[in-house]
């Protein structure tokens, strides 16, 4: 069978197009899930995904335009209004409290799953067009990585069991 | 008395899968795995797990704030 695939093996594909720290997380606990479930995983990183595949990964989330994020704070949730998301360093201290949150709580870190998901042979796609359209070079990004295009994924997807857009 | 015992209490999804799947990989098959978790999640993922892998869920309590699963590796 192409791709590896065994014949009573199942498949998955994710397109990843966003690049923040939330939007970093569905893709990669899936993928690695997956992967621990013998599935045969591939994952397209297009757009803002690519930036998911750096080296050295900076992630940031931010509060703005955000309306559903709410953070534990004294017993409670507290809602993030937009004006205060707009507030210079709002993003970078948003960001750092995310990630304080996620150590605390004993969440895998991104570096962490993306590892895991080399381990468990999950396919990783860099699209050659994001790439070639935000100016990142291949040394920006780790190693392993395929570089191509929509056809090859759609010829993954189109075999897969399941595709799932992120 | 299994022949490994793997405590992933403190970690979230999907750590305890993962590392649960790495330990039964360096088991043979017949082997056990005891997994500790404190993710209440864990229940139902491992039920999952074991049906979808094919692995064996020999038993599954909860004591506390702790659940344990005991696993054999299958094939």
């Amino acid at each position: 069978m192409a791709d590896g695939v065994q014949a009573n093996e199942k498949s998955m594909s994710i397109i990843v197009t966003k690049g923040t720290l939330d939007w970093a997380y569905p893709p990669f606990i899936l993928a690695t899930t997956a992967a621990a479930m013998d599935v045969k995983v591939t994952m397209f990183f297009t757009f803002y995904g690519v930036s998911l595949l750096k080296k050295d990964l900076d992630l940031s989330v931010t509060t703005l335009g955000n309306s559903a994020m709410e953070m534990p704070m004294m017993g409670g949730h507290m809602k993030m209004p937009n004006i205060m998301g707009i507030m210079p360093g709002m993003t970078a201290l948003t960001s750092k409290m995310m990630k304080g949150m996620i150590k605390k709580k004993g969440v895998a870190s991104i570096e962490e799953l993306r590892e895991g998901a080399q381990l468990g042979d999950v396919r990783l796609i860099a699209c050659q067009m994001a790439m070639d359209l935000f100016e990142y070079d291949k040394t920006d990004l780790i190693d392993g990585l395929e570089f191509a295009g929509a056809a090859t994924y759609m010829e993954t997807a189109l075999k897969a069991d399941l595709n799932l857009y992120i | 008395m299994a022949d490994l015992t793997l405590d992933t209490q403190g970690v979230s999804c999907p750590l305890p899968i993962l590392k649960a799947k790495k330990a039964l990989a360096d088991l043979e098959s017949g082997q056990t795995l005891e997994v500790l978790a404190s993710d209440p999640g864990s229940v139902k993922d491992f039920e999952a797990f074991c049906r979808t892998t094919g692995h064996r869920l020999l038993e599954q309590a909860a004591s506390g704030e702790t659940f344990r699963f005991v696993i054999e590796r299958v094939g």
